[in-house]
């Protein structure tokens, strides 16, 4: 069972990482605590903490955390952490840390002061932000024009930065740290990300890294792992829900030469960023689920699906699958047991459906990621027709502590029936968007207006959608519902991957439910014909509706299409699909109604069902007239103007335009 | 079509990719990847030749090639220009942003503008939400595109000085 298949690891097919790592000169060098010393392969439990032990030190400035202060570094070498989450990363934060170490480099205090890019913080709303340690310090929206200003007033002159410290919009009140969108929240897959630099193993390790490995090799069998697992309650996170523990036994309990595990990092839904934050942030955290995975069922071989759209993530992967085999930790006898594993990546192509699992199986193999018909499960018959598990990445990233801290520990978080954290990605409408984790039960309330910070532009709560493409919108009176599995099915909507989007009373629910529509055709891989024209006939009939073309009927055939298609697609995005419109019929049929019937869109969207018109309030100033791209606005100077509808295009530059507050309505 | 291909200097990277394979036909998405990235795009006698050299038909090729959005047919402009439809994107103005770029450049989404040095093309979702409506050019994320204004300075960034 346990032999080494090193034969399709002798290749690489990744061609691009490649080409990554030589266009960005990637070196292991400043991974090693002491410079030029050749790495040894890890013999042993001893040896692993032996390294545990002396890369300690490479943490003991973020440890050192009592309070906020600028002047007592407490001989600690200090670390500024600049956030490198995809959010910062796009504001341009690898230029502000490069600027930083130019800046303290030309002050001679490059030797005090280390600069660190470590995955995202979660707060993307304040992005770039800082951390500096042991001072405890965090500043947000940092521009590269603020680097000299924090070298010379924090480092040199020893004082706060006074405006780049988190501000309370409500109280005004400062925190240069526990900033509170961190309330509430509990990190346990996202445990590293943000605090360990993900290029170096020996942060992880230090951060008990690969622990959990050495406690499942030497001290566990195979099957009291899979109890752990069981026990904790841990349910996949990508979406479905499947106990974790329970899909590992069935790909255990299958008889066969060789398993496989995968790991699926094919984050397709729109609006969710949580499996790259770990990916980016913590990659070593993946592998050693992985491994103990392996270990667990009897696999000897591991995949990493990722998507081709995460070039950084792929990079980090690379880099950490590099230094595991250079530690010994991938590869023949690991930690001199007799388990032998390793892990080869593979390249997602801009594919939805293959984040389903035997879509994804398919793609590995080369093929169309045309999902098949289950049973067989992949636990029986999956990649190249051996037992195969599939695990999404957050679900992984939570298996390494739950081995350490016991399946008590875990089990004693969430809800009765979802156990642990969730990690959402909290965007839309809201004013912090970011990263969230917190326990199974938290309500939305808590996450959108505690955490979240409530609505922008002080606008009205409407509704908030989970689960993406096959979830649904949650209405108000759900705000208080706590979240899990199970609620969130019961409400019409999904946990799915974690994507989180507020709606605010601007959103047109109708116009929300084609986007999806829109999505899942365009994703729908064409195979079953529930799917394939389902979908079509679904985004058609609700384009008709927008367009204020529709009738009851039509509004009566979408309804029963969607349960049709939920009852007769072959996977899971074919009978998910349906699920934003049954949701939004279900809490927002009026606005349906609205469009149907009285040809209106209430939040003021579907650009077919808009009727500009101008009010006595005109008075004249012909500004409208001249900047309407159909000329269909008449008047004269000081004259009320008239819009001719006939010809109007609703385009609404009109009302851009005019100066005189209700002189242009719309309705 | 093979042998037209092959005295090119691209076929030789491509094939001496390929003999480096031990597992051919299971690597045939890999195989597209290192060939889209040389050649910038699928043409026909690419696929055919990476048929031959993997010894799989050519409608199995051309199956998953149509079947991925990330591989395209069609050769992309001197500078891909991205519009993020994700979600978070979508309820904070991405068809808007759309349309600006579709009226600036005077293409549609899916084409290349007539001097080639752009292509206008739509994507799921780059991690960017607190940046919506975001815009990716070559890579580079440019958030907050609300106003005309701010997408024309981004798209003259690109343009050759005149």
């Amino acid at each position: 069972m346990k032999m080494c298949q090193k034969e399709r690891f002798a290749h690489t097919s990744v061609y691009n990482i490649q080409n990554f790592e030589l266009r960005h000169g990637v070196s292991t060098k400043e991974a090693s605590p002491k410079e030029g010393k050749c790495h040894m392969k890890l013999k042993n439990t001893d040896a692993l903490n032996e390294l545990q032990a002396q890369s300690l030190k490479l943490l003991e400035s973020r440890r050192a955390i009592d309070s906020v202060g600028t002047n007592n570094t407490q001989g600690l070498v200090r670390h500024v952490m600049v956030c490198g989450g995809p959010g910062c990363h796009s504001s341009g934060s690898p230029r502000i840390a490069e600027r930083l170490e130019e800046e303290l480099n030309k002050r001679g205090l490059s030797e005090q002061i280390k600069v660190f890019q470590p995955g995202c913080f979660g707060f993307c709303e304040k992005g770039p932000m800082i951390e500096i340690f042991p001072d405890n310090v965090t500043y947000c929206e940092v521009s590269e024009e603020d680097v000299t200003t924090i070298v010379e007033e924090h480092f040199v002159q020893g004082n706060l930065v006074e405006h780049l410290v988190f501000m309370d919009p409500n109280t005004k009140e400062r925190f240069a740290t526990n900033i509170p969108f961190y309330d509430g929240q509990l990190r346990i897959a996202l445990r590293n990300v943000g605090y360990i630099a993900p290029e170096n193993i020996l942060e992880y390790i230090a951060a008990d890294g690969y622990q959990a490995l050495a406690k499942v090799l030497f001290t566990m069998k195979p099957f009291e792992v899979i109890d752990v697992l069981k026990q904790s309650g841990l349910r996949g996170r990508g979406g479905a829900g499947f106990p974790t523990g329970t899909k590992w036994e069935f790909t255990r309990k299958s008889e066969a030469d060789q398993r496989y595990i995968i790991c699926n990092a094919d984050e397709g839904d729109p609006g969710a960023f949580m499996d790259r934050s770990v990916l980016e942030g913590d990659p070593h955290s993946v592998l050693e689920a992985m491994l103990i995975a392996g270990s667990a069922i009897g696999a000897s071989e591991g995949f990493i699906y990722v998507r081709a759209e995460y070039p950084a993530a792929i990079h980090r992967l690379k880099i950490a699958i590099a230094q595991a085999r250079e530690y010994g930790l991938l590869g023949k006898g690991i930690l001199g047991s007799d388990f032998c594993f390793d892990i080869e990546l593979k390249l997602g192509a801009g594919a939805f459906v293959c984040g389903e699992e035997t879509a994804l199986i398919h793609s590995i193999e080369g093929a169309r990621g045309e999902p098949s018909v289950k049973p067989p499960f992949p636990a029986q018959k999956g990649l190249w027709g051996k037992p195969t598990c599939v695990n999404n990445v957050e679900t992984l990233a939570n298996i390494p502590p739950i081995i350490l801290k016991g399946a008590e520990w875990f089990s004693a978080i969430g809800t009765e029936k979802s156990k642990g954290t969730k990690v959402f990605a909290l965007a839309g409408k809201v004013n912090n968007v970011g990263l969230v984790e917190v326990p199974m039960g938290t309500t939305l309330r808590q996450i959108i207006f505690d955490i979240g910070g409530g609505i922008k532009q002080r606008k009205t709560f409407k509704a908030a959608q989970t689960g993406g493409p096959s979830g649904g919108c949650i209405p108000t009176k759900y705000l208080d519902s706590p979240i899990d599995y199970e609620s969130l099915t019961a409400i019409g909507s999904m946990m799915g991957s974690g994507g989180l989007i507020v709606l605010d009373e601007d959103d047109c629910m109708v116009n929300i439910a084609k986007f999806f529509q829109e999505f899942t055709m365009d994703e729908s891989c064409g195979r079953c014909t529930a799917c394939r024209v389902g979908t079509k006939r679904l985004y058609e009939i609700l384009t008709k509706i927008t367009e204020g073309k529709a009738t009851l009927e039509d509004l009566d055939n979408l309804e029963k299409l969607c349960h049709i298609i939920k009852d007769t697609a072959l996977c899971g995005l074919g009978q998910s699909a349906p699920n934003p419109i049954l949701s939004t019929l279900k809490y927002f049929r009026e606005e349906y109604i609205a469009h149907v019937v009285d040809k209106t869109c209430p939040a003021g969207v579907c650009t077919h069902l808009l009727k500009y018109e101008i009010t006595d309030k005109c008075v004249g100033c012909t500004l409208c007239v001249k900047k309407c791209p159909m000329h269909c606005i008449t008047g004269t100077v000081k004259k009320r103007h008239v819009i001719d509808q006939e010809r109007c295009l609703k385009c609404g530059a009109c009302m851009d335009q005019c100066r005189v507050v209700g002189a242009i309505i719309r309705h | 079509m093979c042998d037209s291909a092959s005295p090119n200097q691209f076929a030789q990277k491509l094939d001496s990719y390929i003999d480096s394979l031990t597992h051919k036909k299971e690597n045939l998405i890999g195989v597209l990847h290192y060939a889209q990235e040389i050649y910038g795009y699928l043409p026909d006698n690419v696929q055919w030749h990476i048929a031959q050299r993997l010894d799989i038909p050519s409608a199995t090729v051309y199956g998953v090639v149509s079947f991925y959005s990330f591989f395209t047919m069609i050769p992309r402009g001197e500078h891909v220009v991205n519009v993020c439809t994700g979600t978070a994107c979508f309820v904070r103005g991405a068809e808007k942003l759309k349309e600006e770029l579709e009226n600036q450049l005077k293409i549609k989404a899916g084409e290349t503008t007539p001097d080639n040095l752009f292509t206008l093309e739509t994507l799921r979702c780059v991690g960017a939400c607190g940046l919506a409506p975001v815009m990716i050019v070559d890579g580079e994320v440019h958030g907050r595109m609300h106003e005309a204004q701010d997408i024309n300075e981004v798209l003259a960034k690109y343009r050759p000085e005149s």
